[in-house]
């Protein structure tokens, strides 16, 4: 991104700033989680909070996600607006329960929408081993009554993460630890909202990748330069709803689709991208569907074993070299 | 009329003569007629269920309607509830219309969840009350995170959940039970304990009573008699007053007994005869009629109205139409430009808030 008049930011950065904007503007706003007050957040997104909100609104909770998540859906029905810190995305499998059948479902049984917002710091790449690389959006794609997004930009995740805030229903934000500090951009300052809808990462004719968060990056860089091919990248920015209609107008662009997740391959957000594909955008199509992604393995600690598993730049680029010469 | 656990639970079936200071007439009888009321429409609807007109499996709280009843009574318009599968009682003590649950228990589109969901498994956000879930106690984090905002925003307000003793086995029992100590927080847990999870015994389920658990959470514990309407109204009173001035949760076990099956397919067969005949001689409706027929009340002229009124709500729930195929699509998700829907005020009937106006103060 070239320099503006707005500041850069790096994408933690970014989400602390929209998060503080939301605080100003609108009272109801309470953050929720472990270590999030006085110590600022394990990742340092709520740093110096406590001091501007209070301890009230920049809750200390204790260690017990259940009762991070439940206790912010009885806040929510009665006015508040929550935003829930699960300090690792592993860590909301004790929290699941709650969001998938007190949260999800409560709008549906009784006309009662629960506005809660629960920040999934996600992902692998830095040896955090099985419990602290996970990428478990699939889970909340598969329940519905949620939204999942996942920006991958400075830009898009501090928009993001306030229209999280002001969407009336659960959504989980899946903010990428790999990006907390390695992506930076131009930030606009003040208040403005992100849709959730897909976005042009970059333009291009003869392939697309389709992708979201951290895999972005990856492949833009797997892409920049290949044999002198157009390639598009999709950042699909939000996982549910699916942003169908861009999806499908850049399969009829390009005709050749590599998909890419960072998470397990099985039931995957790219497993339900390659099925919308090959249901309503077969005839677009010269070429089969191509997806890359981890295999169904636990992401190991050691480095060689975790770049053994993570979709690398090379195997997005050779993924797409193959499908290129199809 | 809180008393040790052991008393309550051999505790004599007798009628107390002085009424309550706190209780008019006209309250024990409202009690006794939502407790009434509940009874007949249960089985009202288990008439139903046998004709074939209730899908799925009916469950009740046969029995134990004293619990709903006599804590839902203390509660007042602006305070919040999270109601359980055996508590019908605290959602006709809010306002909830008699046509509207058996159109529920039908799946017909009048019922409070227009046939998403099924028998009490409702909430009506009009009423101030969320539903529960079937994960047991979910709901105690709901409450807990209710009366947390409540205290944020320093409200003179607190929450009310219900569980059964089943439910203290369970994780989110200990993260409500310790949240709400830690924080301090206006929030009344209603224990059920109605001797049976299903078909396991409490002594299966713990090794300590969970009221003496409480005060390792840090707030107080007691047990009261389930099966008496008045006694939950003067503990759920008292545990309100101590939440309302900042005092903290109240951990109340009701103790009573489940007198029908887990659901309507449940023979019981794993209970105990003379457990079961013990019981059937502290039928809380029985207790609660004897006290005002000894002031004069008529009480089987009572009777007869909730009957006739039983009959007309089943009458206009079964003309009401099964909901539209069509719509099992519709509302996974609440539009962006559409009204904000909060939880409302319920009915507060306790004479203590209708001459007060404490019951219909707004928020």
């Amino acid at each position: 991104m070239t320099e503006g008049r707005n500041p850069i930011l790096t994408y933690l950065q970014a989400i602390s700033d929209g998060l503080r904007s939301e605080m100003r503007e609108d009272e109801r706003v309470l953050l929720m989680g472990q270590d999030i007050g006085v110590f600022g957040g394990a990742f340092k997104v709520t740093d110096g909070f406590i001091e501007e909100f209070g301890v009230d609104r920049v809750m200390d909770t204790p260690l017990a996600e259940s009762g991070i998540v439940g206790t912010a859906v009885g806040a929510a029905v009665v006015g508040m607006r929550p935003v829930c810190e699960m300090q690792f995305a592993d860590f909301v499998s004790c929290g699941f329960d709650q969001i998938i059948n007190v949260a999800a479902k409560m709008l549906y049984r009784q006309g009662l929408p629960v506005n809660i917002t629960v920040r999934l710091p996600s992902g692998g790449g830095f040896s955090g081993g099985p419990f602290h690389s996970q990428n478990p959006e699939a889970w909340f794609m598969h329940s519905p009554g949620i939204k999942v997004v996942a920006p991958s930009t400075a830009q898009d995740a501090k928009g993001m993460i306030i229209a999280s805030i002001r969407d009336p229903n659960p959504v989980v934000f899946m903010e990428h630890k790999n990006l907390y500090r390695r992506i930076k951009g131009e930030v606009p300052e003040g208040s403005y909202e992100t849709p959730f809808k897909a976005r042009v990462a970059r333009e291009g004719s003869d392939l697309v990748v389709i992708t979201y968060g951290a895999m972005v990056h990856r492949a833009l860089e797997a892409t920049e330069d290949l044999d002198d091919a157009e390639i598009m990248v999709l950042d699909l920015r939000t996982l549910k709803p699916l942003d169908e209609q861009a999806i499908l107008a850049a399969v009829r662009t390009c005709s050749k689709v590599v998909i890419v997740d960072e998470a397990n391959e099985t039931c995957a957000a790219g497993a339900q991208v390659a099925a919308l594909i090959a249901e309503h955008g077969f005839e677009d199509l010269d070429g089969p569907i191509v997806r890359v992604a981890s295999p169904d393995v636990p992401i190991p600690f050691s480095p060689p074993l975790e770049e053994a598993v993570l979709p690398s730049v090379d195997r997005v680029r050779e993924a797409c070299r193959q499908l290129l010469e199809y | 009329m809180a008393t040790s656990s052991t008393a309550a639970r051999t505790g004599p079936n007798t009628p107390s003569d002085s009424l309550p200071a706190h209780l008019t007439l006209d309250d024990r009888v409202g009690l006794l007629r939502a407790m009434l009321l509940m009874r007949t429409l249960e089985e009202r609807a288990m008439n139903l269920y046998r004709q074939g007109k209730v899908p799925g499996s009916f469950y009740d709280g046969f029995g134990q309607e004293a619990v709903s009843v006599g804590a839902a009574w203390a509660m007042a318009a602006v305070d919040r509830l999270c109601v359980l599968h055996r508590d019908l009682g605290a959602h006709l003590v809010r306002g909830v219309q008699p046509d509207r649950i058996l159109s529920q228990y039908m799946g017909r589109e009048d019922g409070i969840t227009g046939g998403r969901d099924g028998n009490v498994h409702f909430g009506d956000y009009r009423t101030g009350c969320v539903g529960m879930v079937s994960m047991l106690p979910d709901m105690m984090l709901v409450a807990t995170g209710m009366a947390m905002a409540f205290k944020l925003r320093g409200e003179q307000r607190c929450a009310l959940t219900c569980f059964g003793d089943g439910s203290t086995s369970r994780g989110d029992f200990h993260e409500a039970m310790n949240w709400a100590g830690v924080q301090k927080l206006p929030v009344i847990f209603v224990l059920e304990n109605n001797q049976f999870a299903y078909s396991t015994p409490t002594h299966q389920q713990y090794a300590v009573n969970p009221i003496e658990r409480a005060q390792t959470y840090g707030f107080p514990g007691v047990s009261v008699d389930g099966n008496d309407a008045e006694a939950m109204f003067e503990a759920t009173s008292v545990a309100r007053v101590r939440a309302l001035e900042g005092g903290g949760p109240t951990l109340i076990e009701a103790v009573t007994m489940r007198m029908h099956g887990h659901a309507a397919h449940d023979d019981m067969k794993y209970v105990p005869k003379a457990l079961f005949e013990e019981w059937r001689k502290k039928d809380p409706i029985d207790r609660q009629s004897a006290r005002v027929a000894a002031h004069g009340v008529d009480v089987e002229a009572l009777k007869t109205e909730v009957r006739d009124q039983v009959e007309q709500a089943a009458a206009t729930a079964l003309a009401g139409p099964m909901p539209e195929p069509e719509s099992a699509t519709e509302r996974v998700f609440h539009p962006r430009d559409a009204d904000e829907i909060l939880l409302e005020d319920g009915a507060a009937p306790w004479s203590g808030f209708v001459t007060s106006s404490e019951g219909h103060r707004s928020r």
